[in-house]
């Protein structure tokens, strides 16, 4: 067993904005595992670091102490070996058609044309936009947006795939269709996943073991929860009500001290 | 050409008798209030359209027409390309940002004009002053559009890059300068109109040549029909300049999502 991503004893404090302003200290000795080939959700009320957290990881961030590992080498700044989806689609490149947007990283690495070609239309035909390889991004939907992002992560053969709330900014059907197309390309290539969301509902539909973290400020996680549910999941079992209370009960403990506070 | 004498004829048989109609309101507005004055103050666009032919007949017009067109484009063009570099640098490095902020601020409120005397002094009454008033003209206007532009490129659409793999000369050429695009367009489209201005202003007091040395030369000798001339003919300048770029633009206008 193996370890995509470990945070070890993550602090991370930023300075103030203004002078002689406190520093906010976002997390405090912070630690998380993440196996290869498992699907993870990190669930949280809002402003709990979660966000802090994705940012470490994928490297935008440094820790400012304890250690962030993926596959045991520190990472030490963004790279194309973690892929990343990010809520909103600003993150596409509007002056690029889906197909090159797709094909950034591949151009990137200065790889053959054909055989970018070839990885393009493999992966615009897992997330079923091959009739929009031409569109621009804002001729696309939502949902498409999303999956063009999810694409262009693929595309690249990333050994883990960052999700920062990747379906919060879609509408309740979109976003129901999205999580169910996250499951079947899961399945096809159980590709290491940090997924963040603060919906319970989807932590459930998605994950193989979920971890909810407790409220900012010094945020660390509080427990993890393994969904021993089988996949596909399609339907709200009772075993899924269960979990979802459980998971429920955990983090409005936190938002409500989060507002006595 | 295809594409251009497509829009002529779908212009055309659009709107041809608005056109028309307008045409006649204009002009027969402008011949009755002729009729209350002298030509001296306002000629009718009779005279005005005799001079007009005359001008074009000698070449007089055409030579005046080519040397402001002249200044405009070389100034407008060499402003215009020094000042996107500089200004994506700007936009992209505090450093540079704080170092040029000062001149910026200092002589984006200066109007060309006020250093028409000064660049006549230094450069001469020849076409380099008149040149470099016009490359003066264009900077400002396309330096503010474009570090505008290469300051607000959102920070997810960088980290997007980078999470690609994307070195920081990568995103600077594949993601920084094609999301200023758009910025650079509106900075050189604003610049060409007010490099028209400037360039006026320089041939009304120092040239021998060109619309502006028409215009001021015309009122001199009393000759109103001239000065009316000149400013038709500028307003078709500007009108057939700003043309021509929108339809250089229109190639990458909608890749870019530029409004035309």
């Amino acid at each position: 067993m193996r370890f995509a991503i470990e945070l070890r004893g993550a602090d991370k404090c930023y300075e103030s904005r203004h002078a002689g302003g406190e520093p906010y200290e976002a997390l405090l000795n912070f630690n998380l595992e993440i196996i290869e080939g498992e699907f993870f959700c990190l669930l949280g009320p809002t402003g709990c670091g979660k966000s802090t957290v994705m940012n470490i990881v994928a490297g935008f961030e440094n820790p400012t102490n304890g250690l962030a590992l993926n596959f045991d080498k520190p990472i030490l700044g963004p790279s194309a070996d973690r892929g990343m989806v990010f809520q909103s689609d600003v993150a596409l490149f509007p002056w690029l058609t889906v197909e090159n947007n797709v094909a950034f990283g591949l151009r990137l690495k200065g790889i053959d044309e054909e055989v970018i070609k070839f990885i393009v239309e493999e992966n615009l035909d897992l997330v079923g936009l091959m009739a929009h390889r031409g569109k621009f991004p804002r001729e696309l939907s939502g949902g498409m947006k999303q999956r063009v992002q999810i694409a262009r992560a693929l595309a690249n053969n990333p050994s883990i795939l960052l999700m920062d709330e990747p379906f919060a900014a879609l509408d309740a059907q979109t976003r129901r269709l999205m999580q169910e197309e996250l499951s079947r390309l899961w399945a096809l290539n159980k590709k290491t996943v940090l997924f963040i969301t603060h919906d319970i509902g989807e932590a459930i539909w998605l994950a193989d073991r979920i971890g909810v973290m407790t409220r900012g400020p010094r945020a660390s996680v509080k427990e993890i929860f393994t969904v021993n549910l089988p996949k596909p999941r399609s339907n709200m079992t009772s075993e899924f009500v269960n979990l979802y209370n459980l998971l429920n009960d955990s983090i409005s403990a936190e938002s409500k001290a989060m507002m006595n506070e | 050409m295809n594409k251009i004498l497509r829009y002529f004829s779908n212009l055309w048989q659009r709107s041809n008798l608005l056109y028309l109609a307008l045409c006649a309101f204009t002009f027969g507005g402008w011949q009755l209030a002729a009729s209350f004055t002298i030509p001296i103050l306002l000629p009718p666009p009779v005279d005005v359209g005799r001079a007009f032919l005359q001008g074009l007949i000698d070449g007089s017009l055409l030579l005046h027409v080519g040397i402001s067109y002249y200044r405009i484009l070389v100034g407008w063009a060499i402003g215009s390309a020094i000042a996107i570099p500089i200004a994506i640098l700007a936009g992209r490095v505090p450093l540079i940002r704080f170092l040029l902020d000062p001149y910026i601020e200092f002589f984006r409120f200066i109007p060309p004009i006020a250093f028409v005397t000064l660049f006549m002094i230094w450069f001469g009454l020849g076409e380099f002053s008149k040149i470099t008033l016009i490359v003066y003209t264009a900077f400002f206007t396309t330096f503010l559009s474009t570090m505008t532009g290469a300051m607000s490129v959102e920070k997810e659409r960088i980290r997007a890059a980078q999470c690609l793999g994307a070195s920081p000369r990568q995103v600077f050429f594949r993601v920084i300068i094609p999301a200023t695009v758009p910025h650079i367009i509106i900075g050189i489209r604003l610049a060409l109109g007010l490099s028209f201005m400037t360039v006026i202003a320089a041939e009304f007091i120092a040239a021998q040549s060109g619309i502006g040395y028409l215009i001021f030369n015309s009122r001199l000798f009393a000759q109103t029909d001239n000065v009316f001339v000149g400013i038709i003919t500028l307003g078709l300048m500007g009108f057939s300049a700003n043309w021509l770029l929108k339809i250089t633009i229109s190639r990458i206008a909608y890749r870019y999502d530029i409004k035309l």
